[in-house]
């Protein structure tokens, strides 16, 4: 088993293919931190327009925290995209290549390779949300300093203290990568059932951005479904930036509003992941070779 | 007695509305070279995936080294090396790290001199750190080859090896076939839907159509001179044959087809025909010599099985 | 921040006997005031706004006369209601073109004062009205209610501690009217509806805003560059 993961990360990290997600994460972050490097102010004065009309903020809220939840936002939603590159790819690109056949001749189960071929996406998933931190975290906090956090909710705003947030992050990224993992297991699943890449990449691509459109909309008939879709309970890495407030109204340093919203979604994902991983083993160790 | 190596009884595979393998059984012996003709689409592949557990059969039976295959498939694969189909392999690899890659994955730890003297057998030494993506089909084929000989199995199982190779190609997989039977003392099962590349290296064949067996006899026997079909096409047939009939070749008539006759004797009494049809004054166009399986194969892949029966 | 400094442009006049009367008053409070040539403090603040989850963070202040203000908070980030905190009452009473009434008497937390109403003469003032709960004995300002022309109405309540000789409250408790707060959804990126968790601060929805600094420590007079409150 241990070999057969080996031989999949050294299959996975010697393929071009695997860069480029690094490379586009790279790009569009440090792309960002430019932009906001040498215009941040103007960004800035949007941003802090007067909250509600009564408020106004002092002091600079563009700092390494706040723009790494910006970026967090704006990359979760393309982030599935480079998971999906691999992911899906891990099955129907073998049989696509034809070695697939090759690999399942070899003295070892099916369940074992499936194994370990998931395990090797999750690998490269969680390192290219360590990649992710790196740049938009810890970059992020070395070029924009860090300080308090300033977030702005639907109806209300949140401020973190400097010394709150950044348990928070490490809280939010564990929580990206059981999304992004729930992801690969999507991803993953769908390879089984194609004999080339671009099918279940497009696909799992298509059911993250349909799931995430029915879980944006704010319809009512839609709405009874949005607690069954796993895109609902992805962004739920943003509860650990919201605060619980005392009785006179004061925010209490180092608590989430609803941990209890933190967990369930992370079961509902770790269902997901079981499920598809689960279903790709069933599926698979039925199904003829034929490619 | 010879070790049966492979096993197949009542072998049968259902793929919907299609019957792609219908209740075949044959054995393979230990050393034999096991040709695997028939048509494409006949169920050779099928059956050969069955043999590696690509396809699980409808029902049957499959036992390998003695083993049954379903329940010991991974004791039995570590002693297989196979080419299935197009030998295809990580093309942004090299020769080496795919020969690596799959000798780990059929189970060995192989050493740097190892995978050397493997791509040395198979003529890649020279080639063995450029990517796969470069290298010709014939080298590809040679390279599937290496991996599946790689972990040193006891069966080589090789799925239409020389599709889409040039004669050369050809010609050096079949060389390395019989390299790998006589001074390697491999079991070899080998399928094509071409005769005469069978012909050269089996001990033993098999002719499947439409996913039954036809025929399955020692090479032999079945490419026996004593077993030659002659087919003649002469300016008029009728009178040919009424000579031939007349003369002591009559017993040796087979039958006529379209515009040919055709007679079964001993490759060696082709010189007294020939001599034989000058004294009857017969005008000949054609003679053409061929074995009785070949001749057998043609009809069976050409369709028309109706016109002559041969029977085993 | 920069309309903390617009906020005060009172005017003083000498109209009335009554008005003279709380004139000499608010006098000799801006004279106690104006002992304190600059001022830097450090204290808590508490933002109690309901649309704001907000913890008490520790602030610094600094006043250097005649109305420069710099309010700096640990962590680099506050949020002040609109139209300025007058956190401190100097700048208030710095200038001296107003109308001050006498308004009756109160007692605020126990002490009984003078309420005084300042009218500023020129019409040009953001301010409309301000009344002021003069503690006269201590010639403290407990108590301060601002009107303004863009900004509403607030008030400020103060209590006094170890810095009363200098008129530097010990705490200031700032209450303002909020209006609501709403982003859309799609701005945000929520999805789900989020209104549940807004409980809490919903109890306390009462449309008041309150920001409450407690001052621990003043260092008075050192001197302080007016680069500073650039």
């Amino acid at each position: 088993m241990w070999t057969l993961i080996q031989i999949e990360l050294y299959k996975i990290f010697r393929r071009p293919r695997t860069y480029i997600a690094f490379i586009a994460v790279a790009a569009l972050i440090t792309i960002i931190q430019f932009g906001l490097k040498v215009d941040g102010k103007s960004y800035a004065d949007f941003l802090m327009k007067d909250i509600g009309g009564t408020m106004e903020i002092d002091g600079n809220i563009i700092n390494g925290y706040l723009i790494c939840y910006i970026m967090l936002q704006l990359l979760l939603v393309h982030v599935p995209l480079l998971v999906a590159l691999i992911a899906a790819d891990m099955i129907s690109g073998e049989a696509n290549m034809g070695t697939l056949r090759l690999l399942i001749s070899k003295p070892f189960s099916r369940t074992e390779l499936l194994l370990a071929k998931f395990f090797a996406s999750t690998v490269y998933t969680l390192l290219l949300l360590i990649w992710l931190a790196i740049l938009a975290l810890f970059l992020s906090m070395w070029i924009f300093g860090t300080g308090d956090m300033f977030l702005m909710k639907s109806s209300y705003v949140v401020l973190l203290s400097e010394n709150d947030v950044f348990w928070r992050y490490a809280g939010a990224f564990v929580f990206a990568a059981l999304a992004m993992v729930t992801v690969a297991a999507l991803g993953f699943f769908l390879s089984i059932f194609a004999e080339n890449s671009i099918g279940p990449i497009v696909a799992t691509m298509s059911v993250i951005v349909f799931f995430t459109i029915l879980s944006t909309l704010n319809i009512p008939i839609f709405n009874a479904l949005k607690p069954y879709l796993f895109t609902t309970h992805m962004i739920s890495w943003k509860e650990f930036f919201d605060i619980q407030v005392n009785d006179a109204n004061e925010a209490i340093v180092g608590s989430i509003q609803n941990p209890q919203k933190i967990v369930n979604s992370a079961l509902v994902l770790v269902l997901h992941i079981i499920g598809f991983v689960g279903g790709s083993i069933w599926i698979f160790n039925k199904k003829d070779v034929l490619s | 007695m010879m070790q049966q190596i492979v096993q197949v009884k009542g072998l049968t595979k259902q793929f919907k509305n299609l019957t792609a393998v219908n209740n075949l059984s044959f054995s393979v012996n230990e050393g034999d070279v096991y040709g695997f003709l028939g048509q494409n689409g006949a169920g050779k592949s099928t059956s050969i995936r069955m043999m590696l557990t690509l396809i699980e059969p409808t029902s049957g039976q499959i036992e390998l080294f003695g083993m049954d295959l379903a329940r010991h498939r991974r004791e039995i694969l570590r002693n297989v090396g196979a080419v299935i189909e197009k030998p295809d392999v990580y093309k942004y690899l090299s020769a080496y790290e795919n020969l690596e890659l799959f000798a780990r994955l059929s189970g060995i730890k192989p050493t740097k001199k190892l995978l050397m003297d493997q791509l040395e057998m198979v003529g890649l030494a020279n080639r063995a750190n450029d990517r796969v993506k470069t290298f010709s089909q014939g080298m590809k084929q040679r390279l599937g080859i290496g991996i599946a000989l790689v972990h040193n199995p006891q069966l080589i199982v090789l799925d239409e090896p020389t599709n889409g190779l040039d004669p050369q190609g050809i010609a050096d997989i079949r060389n390395l076939i019989l390299h790998l039977s006589r001074d390697l003392k491999k079991t070899i099962v080998v399928s094509s839907h071409l005769l005469s590349e069978i012909e050269q290296v089996a001990t033993r064949v098999l002719i499947i159509d439409k996913g039954q067996k036809l025929v399955e006899g020692n090479a032999a026997e079945l490419f026996d001179p004593a077993q030659t079909i002659v087919e003649l096409q002469t300016m008029d047939n009728a009178f040919a044959l009424e000579q031939l009939k007349a003369s002591p070749w009559s017993s040796y008539l087979q039958a006529q087809r379209n515009t040919a006759i055709l007679l079964k004797l001993n490759r060696t009494e082709i010189p007294s025909l020939h001599t034989d049809l000058a004294a009857m004054q017969i005008q000949l166009l054609s003679l053409q010599p061929r074995h009785s399986l070949e001749d057998y194969f043609l009809q069976i892949t050409s369709g028309n099985q109706h016109v002559d029966t041969y029977t085993n | 921040m920069r309309h903390f400094f617009f906020i005060v442009v009172l005017f003083v006049s000498f109209t009335n006997v009554q008005a003279q009367d709380m004139t000499a008053l608010v006098t000799k409070v801006k004279a106690k005031l104006d002992q304190v040539n600059d001022y830097e403090a450090e204290g808590n603040m508490k933002t109690d706004v309901s649309f704001i989850k907000a913890p008490i963070g520790k602030v610094k202040v600094y006043f250097k006369k005649p109305n420069k203000f710099r309010l700096k908070k640990e962590g680099g980030i506050s949020l002040l209601p609109k139209g300025g905190v007058s956190v401190n009452i100097s700048t208030i009473i710095t200038t001296s073109d107003f109308v001050a009434l006498a308004a009756g008497e109160a007692v605020i937390d126990g002490f009984k004062t003078k309420i005084v109403k300042l009218l500023p003469t020129n019409e040009a003032s953001e301010i409309v009205i301000t009344t002021l709960y003069i503690d006269e004995p201590n010639l403290l300002v407990r108590k301060a209610i601002t009107t303004t022309k863009e900004n509403g109405t607030y008030e400020m309540q103060m209590s006094y501690g170890a810095y009363a000789n200098y008129g530097l409250p010990q705490k200031v408790v700032f209450s303002f009217n909020t209006k609501d707060y709403k982003l859309p959804k799609g701005i945000t990126l929520e999805f789900d509806d989020n209104e549940k968790p807004l409980s809490e601060a919903q109890k306390l929805k009462n449309k008041k805003g309150r920001v409450e600094i407690t001052y621990s420590n003043y260092i008075v007079n050192k001197g302080i560059a007016d680069s500073f409150f650039k």
